[in-house]
């Protein structure tokens, strides 16, 4: 065992640093200071620098456009991502569609859709969930009924995250619902546009809005937007889902959020001293502190480890912890602000009301975050889901 | 010992939840607080019309003489129905504020406008340096020829807005922090000098950062002693957190109930998933959690005559439990509902947003764990 770090990953990661450094649309930086709602445009302005540079898809191989970094590269590419406090790239169609595509669409499919999500000219969502199905998501209904040389979509998704944006929706419909459940989903690809699609917005309690309702009516799909073989799309779909929790523990923005964190429990009085120097407060940010550390090596272990792209079962522990200690950051920052957790930047807008920040700037988000980061817990597989699979596939229970 | 409710007690109940079965559903609720007002003036009126703004105050200035397990089962219920209307802050804080310190004039001038549901009262207590230290104040009022000059700023004052009078803390005397020094006034809002930035809530209410400048008060403003406010403040506040804690009693109940629906109506992998073992165990442990919050509630509740330690230590020790099981239902209830959890359309959002703020009101959990520990000592 050595902990030191190659000569050649240092190097790398101060290319990396450097490059963010100079390139991160400073901009991007003021909006999520304040919290400001983010659009599709700064989105892909991010995505369009990185495209450039040739580093927007980490994980491709070489011959679609990816850099053929290393693992290790990769993981130190994330880190220093997160670290500058980056804009996400967005994760459906460069780390969940495209390597189904890869592996099981046709020449021409990835042809059409690969450059594309690379230059990030289409914007992709995730139809799976339905109404009726989420954690038991091969109980999916949504059919698909061949008419000539179309599908024909009617029903509803749910949850689609920024459906709102997508010029493009992969959905799992079902084409057969004979026999095993699991048997008869096929991987469809369609585009928003066409006649038929209606989204819905779905307000969150954090009064933030990022997750849609998809409804189809009639909507015609060609065949040929089919993705391998039809009632076979589970399959793929379960290679997909374990891309997708991948980089779930997010380590790297743990750390400077617990870094901002420090700051605000330093500039926060409690009995006219800083609250940082509150021995019960202190003592918990301490403890938050030790736990993403041992996260830390578990994500480290697993990645030096790796001898292929499949993290296999650890994928399911770092998304639990990971998220685990998300949440208690929020928990913390929320406590933190004190009263100023009441001030609701997202409320009703009426005619008397304040101009927002009310308090310290770095309050606003404390109420909103510690509601939002409920969702981790949740989506990707919710961490009683996870605990099945690491329970089966580990234990052998 | 007894543990059963009085007729009337049973009433109140009923008279409440009757109007919350019938009027205040999520959408009404949301409804008002999405209003540019944020209250309902009409539901204000109803509840002076069924006598519930009356129940705490003396039968002298148009009371009920209840109990404070009177209003205990008022909270209850408007813990159950996510009620807006400045109940809490009117008739619980302020109203206790005016009882407990207030002369027999300003009881006779306020109390009875208080019961017709003319006034609506907030207090403004914390400061954006305090916390929930009560006398980390730097407001001052400054003695002046027949009255007191009022400066300084207050944080979050709940119900800000539609607040007709405050009462407001301030230093008369003393450093900063010192319970020796602390004087109340009550004070017209309308009053030259006081300015007003009004926001919603992230539970659904409305609160004011309000600042005061030069702002003169008569000697008549003065509630209780001069400098010796601190005390009439903290029974208050103790008064006030115990039936916080009710609230939230209430809504955890309202959460438990409609979780537990929740699981028995919602299927996965072809059961209903309160058939799984982990959401049954959790299902559990949410109930023993409400069980224990309803039981230290009573307790404190019960002690709020007591002497003055037994009181303090019973409030702290049901405000810190009533925080970690909050939390506790509150978070277990948003992750059983998934992502319908996760919604602004389900009342689950709306609960687990109230019962969060309340662990952070009047003292959060480290706070009065704090405060037991040292009053244990
Ligand atoms: C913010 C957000 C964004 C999302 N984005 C997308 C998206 O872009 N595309 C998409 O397709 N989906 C998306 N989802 C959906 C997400 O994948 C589902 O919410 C998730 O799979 C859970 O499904 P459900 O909400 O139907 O909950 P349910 O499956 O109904 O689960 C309810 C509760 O029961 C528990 N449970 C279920 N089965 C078991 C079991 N066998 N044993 C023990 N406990 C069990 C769950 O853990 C949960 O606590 C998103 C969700 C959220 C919250």
């Amino acid at each position: 065992m050595d902990i030191s770090i190659a000569i050649e990953d240092v190097l790398f990661r101060e290319e990396v640093r450097d490059f963010i450094q100079e390139h991160y649309p400073s901009y991007l930086h003021d909006k999520i200071a304040k919290s400001e709602e983010l659009t599709k445009e700064d989105f892909l302005v991010w995505h369009r620098i990185l495209h450039k540079k040739g580093w927007i898809a980490p994980s491709w191989p070489k011959e679609y456009g990816g850099p053929g970094w290393t693992s290790v590269q990769r993981f130190i590419f994330n880190e220093e991502l997160s670290a500058a406090g980056a804009i996400t790239t967005m994760p459906f169609s460069l780390t969940m569609l495209a390597p189904v595509l890869m592996q099981y669409g046709n020449e021409k499919q990835r042809e059409y859709f690969l450059p594309r999500i690379l230059s990030g000219e289409d914007w992709w969502c995730q139809g799976y969930s339905e109404p009726g199905a989420g954690s038991d998501l091969a109980s999916l209904r949504m059919p698909a009924v061949r008419d000539g040389d179309d599908y024909v979509v009617n029903g509803s998704k749910t949850w689609t995250t920024f459906a709102q944006f997508a010029d493009w929706i992969f959905c799992l419909v079902r084409t057969n619902s004979d026999g095993k459940k699991q048997m008869g989903i096929s991987f469809l690809l369609i585009d928003m546009k066409t006649p038929g699609i209606t989204v819905r917005p779905i307000r969150t309690l954090d009064g933030g809005y990022d997750i849609n309702e998809v409804h189809f009516e009639n909507v015609r799909v060609p065949i040929e937007n089919l993705v391998g073989e039809e009632n076979f799309g589970w399959t793929y779909a379960k290679a997909l889902l374990s891309h997708e929790r991948g980089g779930i523990a997010d380590v790297a923005r743990s750390e400077v959020a617990i870094k901002a964190l420090r700051k605000i429990a330093t500039t926060e009085l409690s009995d006219g001293g800083p609250l940082i120097e509150n021995t019960i407060f202190s003592k918990k940010i301490a403890e938050l502190e030790i736990d993403l550390l041992a996260l830390k090596y578990l994500e480290l272990r697993a990645v030096f480890n790796e001898k292929s792209d499949d993290l296999g079962p650890n994928v399911s522990i770092l998304k639990l912890k990971g998220s685990e200690v998300q949440q208690r950051i929020g928990e913390l920052r929320l406590e933190a602000v004190g009263y100023y957790g009441f001030p609701f930047k997202y409320g009703p807008q009426t005619s008397n009301t304040a101009i927002f920040p009310v308090g310290p700037s770095y309050t606003q988000f404390a109420g909103p975050s510690y509601f939002n980061l409920r969702k981790t817990t949740i989506y990707g597989g919710s961490s009683e889901i996870q605990r099945g699979i690491v329970a089966k596939s580990v234990l052998g229970l | 010992m007894d543990f059963s409710f009085s007729e009337e007690q049973e009433l109140y109940r009923a008279t409440v939840s009757r109007f919350i079965q019938n009027q205040y559903g999520l959408e009404a609720r949301q409804k008002i607080v999405n209003s540019d007002l944020g209250m309902s003036r009409e539901n204000w009126q109803q509840f002076a019309d069924l006598g519930l703004l009356a129940i705490p105050f003396a039968e002298e200035y148009g009371g009920l003489e209840g109990s404070a397990v009177d209003t205990m089962v008022v909270m209850e219920e408007f813990g159950r129905g996510l009620v807006i209307e400045p109940y809490f802050e009117t008739v619980i804080f302020s109203g206790g504020i005016l009882s407990i310190g207030g002369s027999n004039e300003q009881k006779q001038q306020y109390i009875p406008r208080i019961i017709s549901g003319e006034c609506i009262f907030a207090t403004a207590f914390a400061e954006s340096q305090s916390r929930y230290n009560l006398a980390d104040i730097k407001t001052t009022a400054k003695v002046r020829n027949g009255g007191f000059i009022l400066n300084g700023k207050k944080s979050v004052v709940w119900a800000g807005p539609w607040a007709d009078y405050l009462i407001v803390t301030a230093r008369t005397s003393g450093s900063q922090f010192d319970e020796k020094g602390v004087s109340l006034f009550l004070v017209d809002k309308n009053s030259e000098g006081i300015s007003l930035k009004n926001y919603p809530t992230i539970d659904g209410g409305r609160a004011s950062e309000i600042s005061f400048e030069n702002v003169e008060l008569s000697d008549e403003s003065l509630l209780g002693h001069i400098d010796d406010g601190f005390d009439l403040l903290e029974a208050a506040v103790d008064r006030a957190r115990a039936a916080i804690c009710a609230e939230a009693v209430g809504a955890m109940k309202a959460l438990h109930e409609t979780t537990l629906d929740y699981v028995k109506l919602r299927e996965q992998f072809g059961v209903p998933i309160g058939n799984f073992q982990v959401i049954q165990h959790r299902m559990v442990d949410m109930l023993i959690a409400y069980e224990e919050a309803v039981s230290i509630t009573y307790m404190a509740t019960l002690h709020l005559d007591h002497p003055v330690e037994e009181r303090q230590k019973s409030v702290s020790a049901a405000k810190a439990k009533i925080g970690q099981s909050a939390r506790y239902i509150g978070q277990e209830a948003v992750q059983i509902h998934g992502g319908m959890g996760m919604t602004d359309e389900l009342n689950v959002g709306h609960y687990f947003k109230r019962l969060t703020m309340i662990d952070v009101s009047l003292g959060n959990q480290d706070y009065h764990v704090r405060r037991f520990a040292d009053l244990t000592q």
